[in-house]
């Protein structure tokens, strides 16, 4: 490996918040498959080409599961948690299939639509109680993380004042300078948790995703228990920690916009719209998505080798001139529909259309009710999530 | 304009159902695509288009006549 080639450090840093890392659109222009270097001394592919990520991540010659050799671990602490992952987000297929199946009718476009007024009433009741808070109170602890999570533990019959235990345990499993130490411990705790609240949906069933799983995925024998653990500890993760991040930093990014946000205020029909503008802007998935390669694979002429890691940047992807022109431009009428914010084969988001109905709930409810919402500090004073797995603001104060 | 699905492809994202509702539906079982219209109406050609090119699992093909 050359000297010039271990200078490409990964992850890279920003320097404009909104923006990926500066070298991404020169590496799309001149190196799509480059080598870059990583914590334990591997050398992955960092592929910024929208068609290139497109086609590995449709290829099922490219696997998902890290503990196969090759697999690209961006952080020490993260490469723990994904080994002892043993949900569907991280197994190929036919097994991912038919995991996945489990629950996907828990997240359908209907199901969801079912949903709103209950997410209607939250985003209400939490839009009163923030504007009653001292002005410059924190839009991330009052309104963006209990959001999500309120909705989450409803669907899944998890106990919602339980939120600081589970938070905490995300915040140490995707953190960057977690030790693997703390992440096993705090994987062991999050495990214990939800073994005893699948004891409880086997004693008491109530009307919920995980009493529905007990009762007809894990009593007839189809999934084992630790499966099925990892399954609820992956629809809990996930349906709380992408979301909150992606609603805050869509509220700072239409707040820096602001005659993109005098549009969405002035006509509520660019709202779906907007969010997939949002979605494709943010990316907040920032690390990922990572794959390795099964067998040796041509991705559009150029050669992968088996056991070569893949790391497909989703926000090299999205800010792809050939499908997004002018990239770096937030435009909330121009046609976003094709980004792949939520991934792309197999693996895209199962709690897609869930994630579209909280956005659009609160991008159309917040600034109707709160007008005047603004940054109740300099831009310069946040602290951007640089250092997790999802990308976002760790705190946003406020004032309306 | 004809459609075809590949439900055992498909993963039950859902985005057909969100971009195209007059063409595409979703099992209420499990998720997976449901077929409402082979030859869809003009008007809904171009969103069924766009369903096939989001499709995340690539299990929506569209053949012109």
């Amino acid at each position: 490996m050359s000297q010039a080639v271990a200078e490409l450090a990964y992850p890279m840093s920003r320097t404009k918040p909104f923006n990926p890392p500066d070298n991404y659109a020169d590496l799309r222009q001149h190196q799509p498959f480059a080598r870059v270097r990583l914590w334990d001394g591997t050398y992955p592919y960092l592929l910024t080409k929208f068609d290139d990520i497109r086609a590995v991540l449709s290829n099922p010659k490219f696997s998902c599961e890290p503990n196969r050799e090759g697999f690209p671990h961006v952080f020490e602490g993260r490469m723990v948690a994904d080994k002892a992952d043993r949900s569907f987000l991280r197994l190929d297929n036919p097994e991912h299939d038919r995991l996945r199946r489990m629950v996907t009718k828990e997240f359908t476009v209907r199901r969801i639509e079912q949903l709103t007024p209950r997410t209607e009433e939250s985003v209400d009741r939490l839009i009163t109680q923030y504007s009653q808070l001292p002005q410059g109170a924190d839009f991330v602890e009052h309104f963006s993380a209990p959001l999500p999570t309120e909705i989450i533990t409803f669907l899944l019959g998890i106990p919602y004042e339980d939120h600081h235990f589970f938070h905490e345990a995300t915040r140490i499993q995707f953190g960057s300078k977690s030790t693997p130490a703390e992440v096993r411990k705090s994987l062991d705790d999050l495990f214990h948790y939800l073994d005893a609240l699948i004891t409880r949906k086997e004693r008491e069933p109530q009307d919920d995703i995980v009493s529905r799983l007990v009762a007809e995925q894990l009593v007839p024998g189809h999934v084992d228990r630790l499966t099925l653990i990892n399954i609820v500890r992956l629809l809990l993760s996930a349906g709380h920690q992408t979301t909150q991040n992606m609603t805050a930093l869509g509220v700072l990014t239409l707040l820096q916009h602001p005659d993109q946000l005098a549009l969405i205020k002035s006509d509520a029909e660019l709202i779906p719209g907007a969010v997939e503008e949002l979605l494709r802007f943010s990316s907040v998935l920032h690390v990922g998505a990572r794959r390795v390669a099964l067998e040796d694979i041509d991705v559009n002429g150029e050669l992968v080798k088996a056991g070569e890691g893949v790391i497909c940047s989703i926000p090299a992807a999205n800010r792809d001139p050939h499908l997004f022109p002018n990239p770096d431009k937030f435009d909330v009428q121009r046609d976003a529909a094709r980004h792949v914010a939520f991934g792309f084969g197999i693996h895209q988001c199962l709690g897609q259309v869930l994630a579209r109905a909280e956005l659009r709930v609160v991008y159309g409810a917040l600034f109707k009710r709160l007008p005047n919402l603004r940054l109740a500090v300099p831009f310069e004073k946040l602290r951007f999530r640089h250092d997790m797995f999802v990308y976002g603001v760790h705190e946003l104060p406020l004032a309306w | 304009m004809r459609i075809t699905i590949n439900r055992s492809r498909c993963i039950a994202a859902g985005q057909c159902v969100l971009k195209a509702p007059h063409v595409f539906d979703q099992d209420e079982q499990d998720g997976i695509v449901i077929l409402l219209s082979e030859k869809p109406a003009a008007e809904f050609e171009a969103s069924a288009r766009l369903a096939a090119r989001v499709c995340p699992s690539e299990a929506i093909t569209v053949n012109d006549e």
